[in-house]
């Protein structure tokens, strides 16, 4: 099955649908709120948070001894938080540091689970061969009412995030303003993270616990380059995920073999690289070129400056002067000379070049603030 | 206890004697994350290294591994530099993406290749000691543990060796510009041995849990000390005891080694984080009940100072006077008596000559605000802390 085949059995096939819809979904989600994760510098507790959902998973299936991924998504929403938390104690109450506590979190609660899945695997019941989807994501189990799941909570984020828009820009850009302003700091800043933690939780079966951190942050740090307004990055972003989500399950359908987790992170990393170099404001070639205008035009004003340093001694500024003379300053071509014709500050004449009154005015204001800036002058 | 479980604690210890060394390190520069990049980045260099070798043991294959790490990190940090994104977004960024690109690899090979995505993860420590080293036709022992040994020996020597150094420059950049040594030579050099012991320990323990080795001995030290060379014992003695035990507690479950070693590493580090005596969890929040008890102490022995009113002095008023709940008001009055400060005649509360001795030098403390005088002037006074 190729990419185009693919795209056109998702109009007729019905599991083919809803496999698309929910990684599509999921995504927009995760683009949404990781846009949260990225502006409050916690892109790495994202890291944390899913790899310690997976002890929760464990030990719902041991409880439950059901693979209902309901249940096992609870037991792995309890367990994230309870990692959220735990980070939150060691940052505040001891003197580890942040990357320290996410470090450790997220390696012991993994080892934990990763214990819990092998002792799960040694069971004589037979039910559990599947738990390690979670691992790496496996968008084919999708189901119907796994995306009708999802479609609810991206609903219910949305609205929360609508309701308390104000709330929530004001504790991201200035979190002392909001806690003088009398806003309840620590309610909104548990909403956030719990809202995180929920879009983690609901990726773990389409990406999977080791890879759902760069589907969060993927996304919003590619949106982060196209804009400097929250509204449009968060919209940005759920698109960027959406299309990842949605090219990543196709391009992992398409192929035997493939998790769709690594794939879809792959597709991600790619917007961002797109992103990084293109993206017109931020983006690194538009800054290389913008870097070379000013430079040239830096050497364009160092000519006419020393241009007009000779031609200021001389009464008449359009008395011509030899090209030679100018040569024991190195800032000038043959290039340059023409662009300054062009511009009409100087007129070539063989050898000879001279001051055009324009070009005269423009080199004596050189240094000098533009006018309207000059106050009661 | 059989030959080959021998071997295995032996490589396990090997293998945490090796991950706490320059864990601490990663810890006290605050670099910890920097191990979890590179323990899932180097993933594609031991896929695209077994591609050229053909052999997991191979020192080549550690080699180029491990130059993937550096990459990681030259990577991480070239991305920061842009300015486009913050350093913890560009380590999220850099590390799942070459972690995709290995799982990738691995599951469009997986018919040459002996690796799989459960030995990535998790590491195969119990068939370890199956890989024999056989030098002129004589069995000398495990593979890994030859491998391990050597990785741990040239660090154990590069520690003896720059210990001074790297002291310096974790602690002082500056001064250790200062005194001619390169803080980009040991940034480098700390990454390029923590990557090489990574992908010496990843055969062993897996991608995720050799961060665990690394992290989580230094962090439960550090909640114990302050001084370097007693932080690097302990993790060392919290590293091996939590590889054996984790050891014996799988082969009790019938579950993975490497699993059951960083739970082990949890537990410890959850006592240690409970109940280390300074720096724990519980002597943290008793530290700060004491210290609130006590400001409030000194609130109330400066409102009777300043009041010289009976009406203010009443006993039953105070809650209104300070605004305090009750119970708060209690504790501070029972805490005042106890030392002395105070005495109440007729439900008035007025100050002895201790409390108003002491109050005095609390003012003093309050105008001045030198920290360092307060705790002793407490030792001086305080029959009983709050």
């Amino acid at each position: 099955m190729n990419l185009l085949e693919y795209f056109e059995l998702v109009i007729t096939d019905y599991t083919l649908r809803t496999i698309t819809l929910g990684t599509a979904v999921l995504g927009a989600i995760c683009g949404m709120l990781g846009s949260f994760a990225v502006l409050r510098k916690q892109s790495l507790l994202g890291d944390a948070i899913s790899h310690a959902a997976l002890p929760g998973i464990a030990v719902a299936f041991l409880i439950t001894g059901a693979k209902d991924t309901n249940t096992l998504l609870l037991g792995a929403l309890i367990s994230g938080l309870l990692g959220t938390f735990w980070i939150r104690g060691i940052i505040t109450k001891t003197h580890l540091k942040t990357d320290t506590a996410l470090g450790l979190i997220l390696s012991l609660f993994f080892g934990f689970g990763m214990l819990l899945l092998t002792f799960i695997q040694k069971q004589p019941n037979a039910n559990q061969a599947g738990l390690d989807k979670y691992l790496f994501g496996q968008a084919a189990t999708l189901v119907e009412s796994d995306v009708i799941l999802m479609v609810i909570v991206t609903g219910v984020a949305l609205f929360i995030l609508l309701l308390f828009w104000k709330e929530f820009k004001i504790l991201l850009f200035d979190a002392d303003y909001t806690k003088t302003l009398g806003f309840n700091t620590k309610f909104i800043d548990t909403l956030i993270t719990f809202f995180i933690v929920l879009a983690i939780v609901l990726g773990l079966q389409t990406v999977g616990v080791v890879l759902m951190s760069a589907m969060l942050l993927a996304p919003a740090a590619a949106a982060r380059q196209w804009t400097n307004k929250l509204s449009t990055m968060i919209f940005i972003a759920a698109i960027f995920g959406a299309f990842s989500g949605v090219f990543g399950t196709a391009i992992s359908a398409s192929q035997n073999n493939l998790s769709t987790g690594p794939v879809i992170v792959l597709v991600a990393a790619v917007f961002v690289l797109i992103s990084f170099v293109f993206s017109p404001g931020r983006g690194l070639l538009f800054r290389q070129l913008r870097f070379r205008q000013n430079r040239r035009d830096l050497q364009l004003q160092k000519t006419l400056q020393f241009m007009y340093d000779i031609v200021k001694t001389h009464d008449n500024i359009s008395h011509p002067h030899a090209i030679r003379i100018l040569n024991n300053f190195q800032g000038f071509t043959k290039k340059s000379l023409q662009q300054l014709e062009e511009k009409q500050w100087i007129t070539l004449s063989g050898q000879e070049w001279s001051l055009t009154p324009k070009g005269f005015s423009k080199a004596e204001n050189l240094y000098n603030q533009p006018s309207t800036n000059i106050s009661n002058d | 206890m059989t030959s080959p479980q021998i071997e295995i604690q032996l490589i396990a210890a090997v293998v945490a004697i090796a991950c706490a060394i320059p864990g601490v390190f990663l810890v006290l520069r605050k670099m910890a994350l920097i191990s979890d990049a590179i323990s899932h980045s180097i993933l594609p260099g031991i896929v695209l290294g077994f591609f050229i070798t053909h052999d997991l043991n191979s020192p080549l294959l550690i080699l180029l591994a491990a130059v993937t790490g550096v990459i990681t990190v030259i990577l991480v940090e070239a991305i920061q530099r842009t300015g486009l994104v913050k350093e913890d977004t560009a380590i999220g960024l850099v590390f799942p993406a070459l972690f995709s690109i290995g799982v990738i690899l691995i599951a469009k090979n997986a018919n040459d290749i002996h690796l799989d995505v459960d030995a990535v993860l998790l590491g195969e420590l119990a068939f370890a000691p199956f890989d024999r080293l056989i030098m002129g036709g004589v069995d000398v022992g495990p593979k890994s543990l030859w491998i391990m040994g050597s990785i741990l020996l040239s660090i154990v020597a590069l520690l003896l060796l720059f210990y001074k150094e790297l002291k310096v420059s974790t602690f002082d950049i500056g001064l250790s510009s200062a005194l001619g040594i390169s803080p980009m030579i040991m940034h480098y050099g700390l990454m390029s041995v923590s990557s090489v012991t990574v992908v010496g320990a990843f055969d062993a323990v897996g991608a995720i849990l050799v961060v665990a080795m690394m992290i989580a001995p230094a962090a439960t030290a550090y909640l114990l000390t302050s001084d370097l060379k007693k932080m690097l014992v302990l993790s060392v003695i919290f590293g091996v005891f939590s590889a054996i035990a984790g050891y014996w507690m799988a082969n009790l479950l019938d579950a993975s080694i490497s699993g059951s070693m960083t739970t082990m590493l949890g537990i410890v580090f959850l006592g240690v984080y409970l109940f280390a005596p300074r720096k724990g969890l519980i002597a943290v929040l008793y530290r700060q009940k004491q210290q609130r008890t006590e400001v409030s102490l000194l609130t109330f022995l400066l409102h009777l100072n300043n009041h010289s009113e009976v009406e203010e002095r009443h006993i039953n008023h105070l809650q209104e006077h300070i605004n305090w709940q009750k119970v708060r008001s209690k504790t501070v009055l029972n805490l005042a008596l106890k030392n002395n400060m105070i005495e109440i005649d007729n439900n008035i509360v007025s100050l002895t000559e201790k409390g108003k001795e002491f109050t005095d030098l609390a003012l003093e403390y309050i105008i001045t605000n030198k920290d360092e005088k307060i705790e002793p002037m407490k030792d001086d006074f305080f029959l009983f802390r709050g």
